[in-house]
């Protein structure tokens, strides 16, 4: 189980874990739509890190194709959702999410 | 022994930073201890082998998503004084129902039994190696990728004109 001395799988499981919850709490927490833009931001960058700790116990390279396919597609959104924002901010004057409520009945 | 101590900085780093992102006010602490959490990641990804993947992720997360952030902060001129804030309440229920999640995540992982062969190529992070699995097995999603991000583009200039 050991894929660094004296450091298992566990020890990336238990990581990411917490990064992953860091960034829960982060949404849930917030309401700046920016910061829970980066909370999702470090939400993926969660995943991504217990998959490359499993492509190195496996010793499989397929994993990290899909850990950069992930970043690709983490790009393109942070780009569509930031242009959304300004729109937004343009016609609202705010990036308060409990104001943005017109589409919600 | 240098390894177990670089993992356990990294980790510590990464989290500590990333509890700072969220409970600071100003958004540009935030974004700037994000770009540490993300430092602190690349880390990890250098400590596995994984160089290509650490070199892509500094490139791609601290040179460009978090320099747009940044620009997109500055824009909107966000600073302290309009950041909106929840009721004490609901930040209450919003770290325990968090916490909870965290803590069952844990405890169903914490049984799972894994065999392992003992040899393994430990090289797989490395450009050569990478590249060989990406442009043989994955071609079409590589090519596909190159759509979207090029779809991205489009959209946000046609979302972002007047």
């Amino acid at each position: 189980m050991e894929i660094l001395p004296n450091i298992s799988i566990y020890h990336y499981v238990i990581v990411s874990i917490l990064l992953f919850g860091i960034g829960v709490v982060g949404v849930m927490l917030r309401r700046n739509a920016l910061i829970i833009f980066m909370c999702i931001e470090l939400m993926l960058n969660a995943v991504n890190l217990l998959m490359v700790g499993f492509s190195n116990m496996w010793g499989d390279g397929k994993a990290q194709v899909f850990v950069f396919f992930i970043m690709a597609v983490a790009a393109a959104e942070v780009v569509i959702g930031l242009a959304i924002l300004m729109m937004v901010y343009r016609n609202q004057e705010t990036t308060d999410i409990n104001i943005l409520n017109k589409m919600k009945w | 022994m240098v390894t177990e101590m670089m993992f356990y900085f990294l980790s510590f780093v990464a989290i500590l930073s990333a509890i700072m992102m969220i409970s600071t006010k100003n958004p540009v602490h935030s974004i700037l201890y994000l770009i540490v959490t993300f430092f602190a990641i690349a880390g990890h990804y250098f400590l596995l082998n994984a160089q290509f993947l650490g070199m892509v992720h500094i490139i791609v997360y601290a040179g460009a998503i978090m320099v747009l952030f940044l620009y997109v902060i500055m824009m909107l001129n966000l600073n302290e004084d309009a950041e909106p804030v929840k009721s004490k309440y609901q930040k209450i229920s919003a770290t325990v129902s968090g916490g909870i999640f965290m803590l069952v995540l844990v405890a169903s992982l914490r049984s799972a039994e894994v065999s392992l062969e003992k040899t393994r190529n430990t090289d797989i992070g490395l450009v050569n190696q990478l590249g060989k699995v990406l442009f043989n097995d994955y071609l079409l999603p590589f090519e596909l990728s190159s759509i979207l991000l090029l779809s991205a583009m489009i959209g946000a200039v046609f979302l972002s004109k007047k």
